[in-house]
């Protein structure tokens, strides 16, 4: 159904049709496997970097200025990129490891591409966050610079790494739908082929309710870890 | 035979290229089992000087011996090791939040590789020393200031060293709870005789609380010795300036008192 033809209360309506939500299901599961995996990736290697960014930074626990300049730069570069450039640019990438250019596994790359970089400067950020008195105290007490970064500043910043976690998880979602128009599948093909090459705004709306569905779990989810976390230490 | 001893210390630090001294040759004679005030005004160089004992600052020149071991001769492992028999307490207590009181204080043994048994007595015996043992499973973000620094002194001292450093460890807190805090501090003193180097700017603490003195101004020591003569005869003018502002202070509170 289309808004050229309908009213817009009937195109809600008819978004909510059972049928169009059945042809939904799988595009669905594309949408949030892309995004677990990607998750999955962009936690583990943005973790990484920013430690290392923390690190190796002129006031860190190592400094190594080649290690941080280097680092620094890369993750300018790759985040200078718009995603949709980062997902065109990947296509080759992709198939050097996958052998195919679409589907969805393969924009999985450009996804962490675009998406590591940005988690490692909030990794970055939240480490920085810790009071260089708690890192003097650890010290002093005679520890080693892996026990102050495992035992002192990650457990300390972690309320805000799951906060920036959460900002990222959303990035991700948003760039699933985009790479969606890139042969991802998922809710963004839908929306692209459906919605906007042939009209069909009910099936557009659907796509959009479970967007916004999907943001919304991610936040809140997000948001309750990080509160019970600092609930459970007394700070709010 | 001292048991700190330093001799001739030197550190500048330089920033935009200027170089601001300091520490401009400090010599300290620490005994064995004293509490020993160093007071100065903000800027007079305390804290690099208490960094220095440690070395999270390393000087420029100069020696420290602690006991036997020459702090400035110390290899990176030896050095991690050597700081655990110096505790250190800091005025904002630096506690870690994401830890429960028993596992702040638990923690100098944890990274030590300690048994948990072995842990667990010795938390126990320490938080008992400081005051602590119903606070064991609250988080630092609740406790007040006063019992924040009972868990810090607590951290510091778990490891039974030898030195404590307490910088500014009573300057955050109100009147009734520094007292309470010195007052631990003596009592730690006299059970284990560990040399407590107490780093202020409060006359008061100081008085209450060490028996050697010295007064720190611009890197330099300015005089040393024992608290009694230093009060009663103070020779620099920071200390006289520090004698002043004390009697001062207890003017004020007098005439305050009756003009109200």
């Amino acid at each position: 159904m289309s808004l050229m033809d309908a009213s817009l209360w009937e195109v809600i309506r008819a978004s909510f049709n059972p049928d169009i939500w059945k042809e939904l299901l799988v595009p669905i599961g594309e949408t949030i496997y892309m995004t677990l995996i990607s998750s999955v990736i962009v936690l583990v290697f943005g973790v990484l970097l920013g430690i290392c960014l923390t690190l190796t930074s002129p006031d860190g626990l190592l400094p190594l200025r080649i290690s941080y300049t280097t680092v620094g730069w890369l993750i300018n570069v790759l985040r200078s990129l718009p995603q949709m450039v980062m997902i065109i640019l990947m296509i080759p990438v992709a198939r050097l490891f996958f052998g195919k250019s679409y589907g969805t596994n393969a924009c999985i790359i450009a996804i962490a591409a675009s998406c590591i970089p940005m988690y490692a400067r909030i990794v970055e950020s939240a480490l920085l966050e810790i009071e260089k008195g708690k890192i003097e105290a650890a010290k002093s007490i005679g520890s080693t610079n892996r026990q102050i970064l495992f035992k002192v500043v990650i457990p300390e910043t972690l309320p805000s790494l799951i906060r920036g976690f959460t900002v990222a998880v959303i990035a991700i979602i948003s760039m699933t739908a985009l790479a969606g128009m890139f042969g991802a599948g998922g809710i963004g093909d839908i929306a692209v082929r459906f919605g906007y090459q042939r009209f069909q705004h009910d099936r557009l709306f659907a796509c959009v309710y479970i967007l916004i569905i999907l943001v919304q779990i991610t936040q809140g989810v997000g948001n309750v870890i990080s509160n019970r976390i600092l609930k459970t230490r007394n700070l709010i | 035979m001292s048991y700190i001893e330093i001799r001739d210390l030197h550190k500048t630090f330089f920033h935009h290229g200027e170089g601001l001294e300091v520490l401009n040759g400090i010599d300290l004679d620490v005994e064995k089992g004293t509490i020993y005030g160093i007071i100065g005004f903000s800027g007079a160089g305390k804290s690099t000087l208490a960094r220095c004992i440690n070395r999270l600052e390393t000087p420029d020149s100069g020696s420290i011996k602690v006991g036997d071991v020459d702090i400035l001769k110390l290899s990176k492992k030896e050095l991690l090791e050597q700081r655990k028999k110096v505790g250190m307490v800091f005025q904002n207590f630096n506690l870690f939040d994401s830890r429960t009181v028993y596992r702040n204080i638990a923690y100098p043994l944890e990274i030590s590789g300690v048994s948990k048994e072995k842990i667990r007595e010795r938390v126990l015996e320490t938080a008992e020393l400081v005051g602590l043992s119903d606070k064991l499973d609250s988080y630092p973000g609740g406790l007040s200031g006063g019992q924040k620094q009972r868990v810090g002194i607590a951290r510091a001292l778990v490891n039974k060293p030898e030195v404590l450093i307490s910088d500014e460890a009573t300057s955050a807190l109100d009147p009734q709870t520094t007292l309470q805090i010195l007052d631990l501090l003596k009592e730690i003193n006299k059970k284990s005789g560990i040399t407590i180097l107490m780093i202020t700017h409060e006359l008061n603490a100081v008085r209450y609380s060490c028996s050697q003195m010295a007064v720190l101004e611009n890197g330099r020591f300015l005089e040393k010795g024992s608290v009694e003569s230093i009060f009663n005869n103070p020779k620099s003018h920071t200390g006289e300036l520090f004698t002043k502002v004390l009697e001062e202070f207890q003017n004020i509170s007098f005439s305050g008192g009756e003009g109200i």
